[in-house]
């Protein structure tokens, strides 16, 4: 399972890099879908089935709307050499991949091997959510009555998020 | 927004309802099986976004919907909230209690109130995902006139 998730991950480093390179916007619209649906399948492959339907639903939805988008407005990609603040932030974007992936490396030394064992807090969850639930799908028992706060929050999310869009998109004033 | 061909129109007509209808059974059983509120309010929101986009706007005579949607959304986060605060009705101090009778395990009425979590979320993420959709279309045809 570890090598499937490898390649698939390659593949997705690879359909992010394309989008960015790409000079056709509609290209790079699919591009991006790669990196949804090949986490799609990471869901899948790591048995994480409700993150899996969330994530290919909101994918495919928000690949609808980017792809009107791109289909209305122009497909040719603005292209510019980089001056001397790109040269910059090439240079730190370049060290900060390197010290990242040095804290990554002294880090992945410590964990688990990947799959086996989990967190401490972890436990009491899975062990009693279902009687002190009563609900079946230990991950909406999880959602909904242990992190009631967090799903919560994400609803309040989402109706400031339509509420913004709503104010910042709307050229004519209400009459 | 022009519509789209014959064929895509009639698939449409024949898909639309079975979509919605899946998002619906994603929404309830979410305490049972896979999903919950958020993956199945996108749904029914995709099956409404089928129709715009294999319609067009020209044809539904979109004006002010999306005023109806967003009405839908606040009164469904309104009521989830109201939900989450009435175990303090009942004396307790206690946000989010499970207060309703649990039920037998794997039962479609069961888990107290979760499902009801999962309806109302359901609706406040299937009319905000809407609401988006359909404030691009509406002003974008605003600004067109």
């Amino acid at each position: 399972m570890e090598i499937a998730i490898s390649i698939i991950t390659v593949l997705m480093i690879i359909g992010a890099l394309y989008a960015i390179h790409a000079r056709d916007l509609l290209s790079a619209v699919i591009a991006c879908g790669i990196v949804g649906y090949g986490l799609v399948i990471c869901f899948l492959l790591l048995k994480a089935p409700d993150l899996a339907i969330v994530q290919i639903v909101v994918e495919t939805i928000t690949l609808i709307i980017m792809v009107a988008v791109v289909l209305d407005s122009s497909r040719e990609e603005k292209f510019s050499k980089p001056d001397g603040q790109g040269y910059i932030s090439i240079i730190t974007s370049i060290l900060l991949i390197v010290v990242l992936f040095y804290f990554f490396k002294l880090s992945v030394e410590t964990l688990d091997a990947f799959g086996s064992g989990s967190l401490r807090m972890a436990a009491p969850y899975i062990e009693g959510a279902t009687d002190k639930t009563g609900s079946a799908n230990l991950v909406t028992g999880v959602v909904f009555d242990f992190r009631g706060y967090d799903t919560m929050g994400e609803a309040t999310v989402l109706v400031t998020a339509v509420l913004g869009v709503l104010t910042i998109l709307r050229i004519k004033g209400k009459k | 927004m022009k519509g789209m061909t014959v064929i895509v129109k009639k698939t449409t007509q024949l898909i639309a309802g079975m979509v919605f209808l899946y998002g619906m059974y994603v929404i309830v059983h979410g305490h049972l099986t896979p999903g919950g509120g958020f993956a199945g309010g996108v749904i029914m929101a995709g099956s409404f976004i089928l129709l715009i986009l294999a319609f067009g706007s020209d044809f539904m005579h979109l004006t002010k919907e999306e005023s109806g949607t967003t009405m839908y959304e606040n009164l469904a986060t309104l009521v989830v909230i109201f939900l989450a605060a009435s175990g303090l009705l009942l004396g307790t101090r206690i946000f989010f209690l499970n207060w309703f009778p649990k039920g037998t395990l794997g039962q479609l009425v069961s888990a107290g109130m979760l499902p009801l979590y999962n309806v109302f979320v359901g609706i406040e993420v299937a009319s905000s995902i809407l609401t988006i959709f359909l404030a691009l279309v509406i002003f974008k045809e605003e600004i067109s006139e």
